[in-house]
């Protein structure tokens, strides 16, 4: 993966920029040793390392704001970091920019149950927004698999989802207003505790942005009342065309669970393996699970189950109480762990029409024969949402780029039936030179002219999204700019 | 004269060649302010592409007529979830309102409070830009985070950033059966609290409106499984209390296809406000509006229907309120239709107008200047 050639004119200056911003943060607040800027040189995309030039971590919007505009009259690049779990590379640092991470701005603003919001600092996890309000029965909604450590800051960056999106839809939806810090310190407000916009639809243009439009440091967020209580039912099939035609009848049904999960006979072996959860050895298992009273949840149990039959599962499997319902959910939630144990491993985010899911399981299947390396497939095959695991060893030469190139061909597939390259992690640097098999030249300039309008130097996380190729000629502006 | 291409391509080459201003529209149903230029009208580009009912999926050229999409969902037992409302009645407006019209102005209806607005429906985007040029954003799944999301941006922009020729979005079952529960006698202050309460369940309230006329009738719809819904009725009527009614079916779904189309200030004489508001500061609105002023409220309270004499400025009654102001229905000229944004909100909206059409032919006048 390639990164912008760093500028040495701003490493030179390096002593200049640092002493600006130490004058206007704390004296921990900026962070520009090297042996300390380390910590922040990759996210959860470890592949790929660089150290900045320094990091900040302001306490408020006022000093956001101050940092920015300093950058902005040095012509620093700045790349936007929440807790740095994207697998993306979204906060992969360049040599030449300043780290802004919001790692202070924890704070609850205000929480109203009335109108059903609260108003957070973007530093806050997403799982202590829940935190927040759950003694009161609320809750916020989209849940991304590693929300205990999560920033909301990243998840307006990379409009995050999670397993409940399929019923609660991901961060977009649940975002009501921003208060925003634009490239040059600006400070604006984007919606609020009222419904939808006055204007055009700023909101949505940035939620997803991936910080490359503003730094958003406060956000007003939708909660909700937890249902009444939730089940989950297990099912298993002899073969993932049948489990694919099962998902496509529950929702043909008119039953809208609120997660359905789908597993691949690699990823159960695993999960089994590790997790010991008691699952069938079978080609598919899916975990849908269903909410309301106890009356409500059998009544829409007894559905699914009904067309679950028709379909000959190997086995079904009810919770009856909370301990079995944990035992459903534990293999899945031990996933990723599992992966883990037996291999290194690259985790895919690619969403394919419901429809096509049995024939790029197969697809997925030849190409992972082809290249020699294991593909589990575990998903929120309600909404089509694929994460294809490919098995690898990192200390094996060349065993990297061989994982990259199958993960390329498998999203190349994933567009190729009418999907897209990336459903809820974001494109960051993973996927940046993909874009153009999904995006013909004009889309992408017309996506690039946004970035022109909200930040003309192009200085926020100037090497992401966009091919570099693509984007060169902009960030090119900033240099001849200095 | 008026255009209407029939193919993409042919609309591309009618906006390259364009020499003045273009009134774009659907089917000139929900025309807002005083548009000018020549028609370019959408209604050519027509029919569904593609739906898929297993995957909640329906794509569908811009110009398609509503009841076409409608009729297709209806067939297999879904729906549009965000209750586009028809803007006929209240506007006094005829012709056949298109899916490119619904996506093009963001109509939601009651149903928004809960399942979301038309922008948090929409998948994908064709348009064509003020320069002629075909860009394609998002696609038909329904998690995509690929790049910026244009297609919420286009979403409510009114034909001013591009015209839509292609729109895909998602789609729900149509619950089984519906009922609404009815609680008299509440003055503003009381009903928003009612509703705030039943909205903060966990009971699933899919329309929360209010209709002060008559000593006050307060709705609360809820939808799903039969025993589903009239379970959620009890629990709700014991957490609310007081004189309460119950509309099943049709006697509900009627209820509240009058409160999605306003059709209480259908045929009036006055000026017709949408006023977006947090839902606890509406009875405090609602007061400064005075006696002249005939509201309605939908989500929850967040929404105020105002009727108001003629030039009323109830924008200016937001003073001091977070929230925006539309004016829908208005004889003059002389307000602007839309609420005008913050400054540094302003400039962010023309420098994308001046990108997405920098000649400034479509629809000038609308949305800002």
């Amino acid at each position: 993966m390639q990164m912008p050639t760093p500028d040495s004119a701003i490493l030179a200056r390096k002593p200049q920029i640092v002493a600006r911003l130490q004058k206007v943060l704390a004296p921990d607040a900026v962070i520009s040793e090297e042996a300390e800027t380390r910590a922040y040189e990759c996210d959860a995309l470890t592949a790929y390392r660089c150290p900045p030039l320094a990091v900040v971590l302001p306490a408020s919007t006022e000093e956001v704001s101050a940092v920015l505009r300093i950058c902005h009259e040095e012509d620093v690049p700045v790349v936007p970091r929440g807790s740095g779990t994207s697998l993306a590379g979204g906060a992969l640092p360049t040599a030449d920019c300043v780290i802004l991470g919001v790692a202070r701005l924890t704070e609850v603003l205000e929480t109203d149950y009335d109108n059903r919001f609260i108003r957070v600092q973007t530093g806050r996890t997403n799982l202590s927004v829940t935190g927040a309000v759950e003694e009161n029965g609320f809750f916020y909604a989209p849940d991304p698999s590693s929300q205990l450590a999560c920033a909301i800051a990243g998840n307006i960056a990379m409009n995050s989802g999670g397993a409940h999106c399929l019923k609660y839809g991901v961060t977009t939806n649940n975002l009501l207003g921003v208060t925003m810090v634009m490239m040059d310190g600006t400070v604006t407000e984007i919606g609020g505790a009222h419904l939808d916009a006055a204007g055009y639809d700023l909101l949505g243009l940035i939620c997803g942005s991936e910080g490359q439009l503003g730094v958003v440091t406060e956000a007003t967020l939708r909660i909700l009342h937890k249902p009444e209580g939730a089940r989950p039912v297990l099912m298993g099939f002899d073969s993932n065309e049948v489990a694919g035609e099962c998902v496509s009848d529950i929702i043909k049904a008119g039953v809208l669970p609120v997660a359905i999960e789908f597993m691949d006979r690699p990823c159960i072996e695993a999960c089994e393996a590790f997790a010991k959860a008691g699952y069938p050895m079978c080609e598919a298992l899916l975990i849908v699970e269903v909410e309301g009273s106890d009356a409500e949840i059998d009544e829409q149990l007894g559905l699914i189950l009904q067309i679950a039959r028709r379909h000959n599962p190997v086995e079904l499997r009810e919770a009856k109480d909370a301990d079995e319902a944990g035992r459903i959910w534990l293999g899945r939630k031990s996933a990723f762990g599992a992966m883990g144990q037996i291999n290194d491993y690259m985790c895919l985010d690619g969403t394919i029409p419901v429809s096509s899911l049995p024939h790029v399981l197969g697809r997925i299947r030849d190409l992972s024969d082809q290249y020699g390396l294991k593909v589990a497939n575990v998903f929120h095959a309600g909404d089509g949402n694929m994460h294809p695991l490919i098995l690898f060893d990192a200390n094996k030469e060349g065993d990297l780029e061989l994982c990259e190139a199958l993960g390329a061909d498998i999203l190349r597939l994933c567009v190729e039936v009418g999907g897209c390259l990336t459903g809820e992690h974001g494109v960051g640097i993973e996927k940046r030179d993909l874009m153009v098999d999904q995006y013909d030249p004009a889309d992408l300039e017309c996506q690039m002219a946004v970035k022109d309008v909200f930040d003309p130097q192009w200085l926020l996380n100037p090497a992401k999204v966009f091919p570099l190729d693509a984007s060169e000629s902009r960030r090119s502006l900033a240099l001849a700019a200095e | 004269m008026k255009m209407i291409p029939e193919t993409e391509a042919e609309l591309a080459e009618s906006i390259a060649a364009a020499t003045g201003p273009l009134h774009v529209r659907g089917g000139g149903t929900r025309s807002a302010g005083a548009p000018r230029g020549e028609i370019l009208q959408t209604g050519g580009l027509s029919g569904i592409t593609l739906y898929e009912p297993g995957a909640l999926t329906m794509v569908a050229q811009a110009g398609t007529p509503l009841s076409e999409v409608e009729a297709a969902l209806e067939a297999e037992g879904q729906r549009l979830a965000f209750e586009p409302m028809d803007h006929r009645p209240l506007l006094g407006t005829e012709g056949t309102p298109t899916i490119g019209g619904v996506v093009a102005a963001n109509v939601s209806g009651p149903r928004r409070i809960q399942a979301g607005a038309c922008r948090d429906f929409m998948l994908g985007v064709r348009f064509v830009d003020g320069a002629g040029t075909v860009v394609k954003n998002g696609g038909r799944v329904m998690k995509n985070v690929t790049g910026y999301d244009l297609v919420k941006l286009m979403t409510g922009s009114r034909g001013t950033l591009g015209v839509l020729t292609e729109v895909s979005f998602k789609v729900l079952p149509k619950p089984a059966f519906e009922a609404s529960l009815v609680l008299h006698g509440l003055d503003a202050g009381a009903a928003v609290a009612a509703l705030s309460s039943a909205l903060g369940s966990p009971f699933e309230v899919s329309g929360a409106a209010h209709d002060p006329a008559e000593g006050g009738r307060t709705l609360l719809r809820l939808e799903g499984f039969e025993a589903s819904v009239r379970y959620r009725l009890n629990q709700l009527t014991e957490r609310l209390g007081g004189e309460v009614t119950v509309l099943e079916d049709e006697d509900s779904t009627e209820v509240w296809r009058g409160l999605r189309d306003v059709t209480a200030f259908a045929g009036t004489e006055g000026d017709v406000w949408r006023l977006s508001v947090k839902p606890s500061d509406a009875a405090a609105v609602l007061d400064r509006m005075g006696g002249e002023v005939r509201t309605l409220l939908d989500w929850g309270g967040g929404l105020i229907w105002a009727l108001a004499p003629e030039s009323t400025d109830l924008r200016g009654r937001l003073h001091g309120v977070g929230g925006h102001a539309t004016r829908v229905r208005a004889k003059d000229t002389d307000l602007p239709v839309f609420h005008p944004e913050p400054a540094p909100l302003a400039q962010v909206s023309a420098g994308l107008r001046q990108r997405f059409d920098p000649r400034g032919i479509l629809n000038p006048g609308l949305m800002g200047t």
